[in-house]
């Protein structure tokens, strides 16, 4: 931190963007809130499913996750991120301070620009999320992180740490006539041939398509239920 | 640049530079027992309570410290004194320089969670890393220190 050249600083900490405000219609959560008032937040877990709990907690430690935020987690688009695949997993809008209101998935494409990060928002729509990420150990960055969610009826996996950042597959009709074994292995098959995955020293690429089918036939099975 | 803040009780005031790290100035302070270990966030050495939170000293400027509090083991030796004995029972503190910044967020843990489960206590204190141990000991310690105080 001290050996990093730095023109200028500005210190945001002042702005009172480190509170969670939930509304009937959304959660607004300033870009300063930690990773720890996350893990902690009732509204937005029973929200999730504890899964914003769950994507948070391996995170390094309390004491990191206690100043580490989700506007620096989001803004970063980090590939290892679990932050980013949770929140793509929801409808999840950024506010950005020149840029204005634009859905999470746009962002988390966009180069990177001198605008600012204000706060995250998440629209209240009737959600189902499930998260799972596969890591060598506790506290290590994850090898793969998969989330998977059903919003107003439509089926959606997130795939993270590919090592790449995370991406999107929405489903395009496999699951419509159901959950079954069948119907969750053929989706799981789709969302890893259509991800794309490469090696580096947490695993090879065919091991993360190996985790990424494995993850979603389980994680659909969990949504629907069955298991 | 002058910061004021509130260290183990303490009402100081200090002239810094923009870039010291919390660490450095609170050894600067006489404040020892906050080690230097990976300077990354990852290994807990470093544990600081700012605002009674278990924080980072080494991932911290100075500067945001400014109109807070901050207590190092130093400030809350009483505190300590009434579970460490059990960890040293359990041999825990092989080398002992993690022990410090395990003791402080023991001290936060217990703070929040003054009944935490096993599965509780191993998640709260996986920011704490130990190379002599194998975090067994660390376990029965405080498993030891809270069946102690149901007794």
């Amino acid at each position: 931190m001290q050996r990093t050249p730095v023109n200028v600083a500005i210190d945001l900490g002042a702005l009172g963007l480190d509170t969670i405000e939930e509304t009937s219609e959304e959660f607004s959560i300033g870009a300063m809130v930690t990773l720890r008032q996350l893990e902690q937040h009732e509204g937005l877990n029973s929200y999730s499913d504890n899964a914003i709990k769950t994507a948070v907690q391996d995170i390094i430690g309390v004491q990191f996750r206690n100043m580490a935020t989700i506007g620096g987690s989001i803004w970063g688009r980090f590939g290892f991120s679990d932050i980013l695949t949770v929140f793509l997993a929801m409808d999840t809008y950024v506010e950005l301070y020149k840029g204005g209101v634009i859905s999470l998935r746009e962002f988390s494409g966009m180069k990177y620009d001198n605008d600012i990060l204000v706060r995250i928002i998440v629209k209240k729509k009737p959600c189902k999320v499930i998260y799972d990420a596969m890591r060598i150990q506790r506290t290590d960055y994850p090898v793969i992180t998969c989330a998977l969610s059903c919003i107003d009826g439509s089926y959606r996996a997130v795939i993270g740490a590919r090592p790449g950042k995370a991406v999107v597959v929405e489903d395009t009709g496999i699951l419509s006539e159901g959950i079954t074994e069948d119907s969750a292995e053929a989706f799981a098959s789709y969302v890893a041939s259509n991800v794309r995955t490469s090696t580096n020293m947490r695993g090879s690429a065919a091991y993360r398509k190996h985790l990424i089918k494995g993850l979603t036939a389980r994680n659909i099975m969990r949504i629907g239920g069955q298991i | 640049m002058e910061i004021k803040l509130k260290l183990n009780g303490s009402n100081i005031v200090r002239e810094i530079a923009p870039d010291l790290l919390l660490i450095d100035f609170l050894r600067d302070n006489k404040c020892f027992s906050v080690k230097r270990g990976c300077e990354t966030s990852n290994c807990g050495l470093c544990t600081v309570l700012m605002d009674g939170t278990p924080i980072l000293s080494c991932s911290l400027l100075a500067a945001r410290a400014d109109g807070h509090e901050i207590y190092t083991l130093e400030g809350l030796q009483e505190e300590a004194s009434a579970f460490v004995g059990f960890l040293a029972d359990q041999g825990t503190d092989q080398c002992g320089f993690c022990n410090p910044g395990f003791v402080m967020n023991t001290i936060a843990l217990l703070r929040e969670n003054p009944d935490p489960t096993d599965e509780e206590i191993l998640q709260f204190l996986s920011g704490n890393l130990c190379r002599c141990s194998g975090y067994e000991g660390q376990l029965r310690g405080i498993r030891a220190f809270l069946d102690s105080r149901e007794g």
